[in-house]
């Protein structure tokens, strides 16, 4: 059963077929999928959706697939986690983590998009998958393209870091390192694209790829008692996330499965590579591109193809742009991990020491209900980490060598 | 100027189907009203009803965003070549495909 009408551009409004389409003909403007929601209005209610199975495929009706999931049947439904000891570091008092870094089965947010972008493309007749990659989207089109029995190739840049590299890899993929950054990378697949008929999730199907991230915002208003928070802090790449978080917020609303939205949505990038929070802070609602240099590689992208629309998802919803040091993101990781015993990847970081930042200049209030986007593992960028957490003590395998060392008698 | 200018697949319709046209101009904003005037009805391509190059396309003089130089004022050499490139996709990405290329 299936709830898409079409494509339509959400520049110029003109309306396509439901076909592998990415951008406006006439204008270039990206497609959006157009959904009925009068018949889903009929069919979706709260108690329909708890009676669900606990993972993404519970809000269907609202994603662009027309029959069954083919792969990644357990992806979402991840933890809303409240984080108390953390809340109280941060002198602040209602502080959820949506936890992405445990998301099955590559532990990123990106098994979302990529379940839904390959049961798309299977629907579609594709028998090869293929995308540029800053590591997680890679991971994940490996490791779902091997449960759906479709070919994959994948682009990235070469200097990743090495567990993003053998964490793709190991699925017996077809990996191929560019030299250059993800810009490049991403061009040159444009270009692949052209010539070869492989579905690639984040330019040949790319709007119904990008709904998948839909489910990140619905789980976050479903877990809080079918209501959204007052401010959510999102990490900010192409700017694909944030706008689809909002856009699920929007739809809930809309559906009537939650009342007024009133959140206010706050996008978080690293200094090294901000050319949204940037162009939020100067008032400008056009990107001027960046040259990325960050250790949070998995969000440098210094040309990203939503930021327009990220910029205007910030402004509507009254929030904010704010950036970190590379230093600020290796102290989020520790504190979230210090804290909560939760270890996230880079960009975790970067939603992290925003979400301080944004607290002590009083854009977050003590009393609002925050959620922080947690959308990667910390095991994947262990690079970022490695010099910054110290190293074991080392004694010899004799009580006397640990009283040594620790002294004292029990 | 003469510079060779790489136009788009959805374009192509109004270039006599030329994946490449070369036309004339010392700067990015000159060589658009040459192709205009070569090829009309493509300025209401690229520019939108108040005058400015549409959110989505990117530019690109050789390798180099337009947005890096000086944008349409970005001046061009005998032998440079420029690319008209959809911006969506996470980043500069290139439609060269034909449609029909894509029923699989």
């Amino acid at each position: 059963m299936s709830y898409v009408n079409g494509l339509k551009c959400r520049e110029c409004g003109r309306v396509y077929q439901k076909e592998p389409l990415h951008v406006c003909e006439f204008c270039f403007g990206p497609l959006e999928v157009i959904y009925d929601y009068d018949r889903i209005k009929y069919v979706l209610s709260r108690e329909v959706i708890e009676k669900r199975p606990k993972n993404m495929w519970r809000y269907r009706e609202l994603l662009p697939i027309d029959g069954d999931p083919q792969v990644g049947r357990d992806v979402g439904y991840t933890p809303l986690v409240r984080v108390n000891n953390l809340a109280k570091v941060l002198g602040v008092k209602n502080l959820y983590i949506k936890n992405d870094s445990v998301n099955h089965p590559t532990l990123s947010f990106k098994d979302r998009v990529v379940a839904t972008a390959i049961t798309k493309a299977i629907e579609f007749g594709y028998d090869t998958m293929a995308c540029a990659s800053t590591g997680n989207l890679a991971n994940s089109v490996a490791a779902l393209s091997s449960e759906g029995g479709v070919k994959s190739y994948i682009f990235i840049p070469a200097d990743l870091e090495k567990s993003k590299i053998l964490g793709t890899l190991i699925y017996g993929t077809n990996l191929i390192g560019i030299n250059g950054n993800y810009d490049d990378v991403n061009r040159l697949c444009s270009e692949i694209a052209a010539n070869y008929k492989w579905a690639f999730v984040n330019i040949t199907i790319r709007p119904y790829y990008g709904d998948g991230s839909k489910t990140f915002g619905y789980e976050i208003a479903e877990q809080l008692g079918w209501r959204v928070p007052d401010n959510i802090v999102v990490p900010v790449a192409g700017s694909s996330l944030i706008t689809k978080i909002w856009k699920a917020f929007k739809e809930f609303e809309m559906l009537g499965l939650i009342g007024k939205v009133n959140t206010k949505v706050f996008a978080a990038q690293a200094s090294g590579c901000s050319p949204v929070t940037t162009a939020i802070k100067e008032g400008r609602n056009f990107i001027k591109p960046v040259k990325p240099n960050t250790i949070a590689k998995s969000i440098a992208i210094g040309n990203p193809a939503d930021g327009y629309y990220g910029i205007k998802t910030v402004k509507e919803s009254g929030g904010y742009g704010e950036d970190v040091t590379d230093e600020e993101i290796v102290e989020g990781i520790k504190l979230l991990a210090r804290t909560e015993g939760i270890f996230t990847e880079t960009a975790g970081g970067v939603t992290v020491a925003v979400t301080k930042k944004l607290i002590e200049q009083g854009r977050i209030k003590r009393d609002e209900l925050t959620v922080i986007s947690i959308t990667g593992n910390g095991l994947k960028t262990q690079e970022a980490v490695a010099e910054k957490v110290g190293s074991p003590i080392i004694i010899e395998p004799r009580l006397s060598s640990f009283q040594e060392r620790f002294g004292g008698k029990i | 100027m003469a510079v060779k200018v790489r136009i788009p697949s959805p374009l192509q319709k109004l270039t006599k189907n030329q994946s490449e046209v070369t036309v004339n101009g010392k700067n990015i904003r000159e060589l658009f009203l040459d192709l205009e005037k070569q090829y009309p009805g493509i300025k209401n391509r690229l520019y939108d009803e108040s005058g400015n190059l549409r959110r989505f396309i990117n530019i690109y003089i050789n390798e180099e965003d337009i947005r890096f130089l000086k944008n349409e004022d970005s001046e061009v050499k005998d032998g440079d070549s420029v690319s008209i490139i959809p911006a969506i996709a996470g980043g500069g990405c290139v439609i060269l495909y034909r449609r029909a290329d894509l029923q699989i």
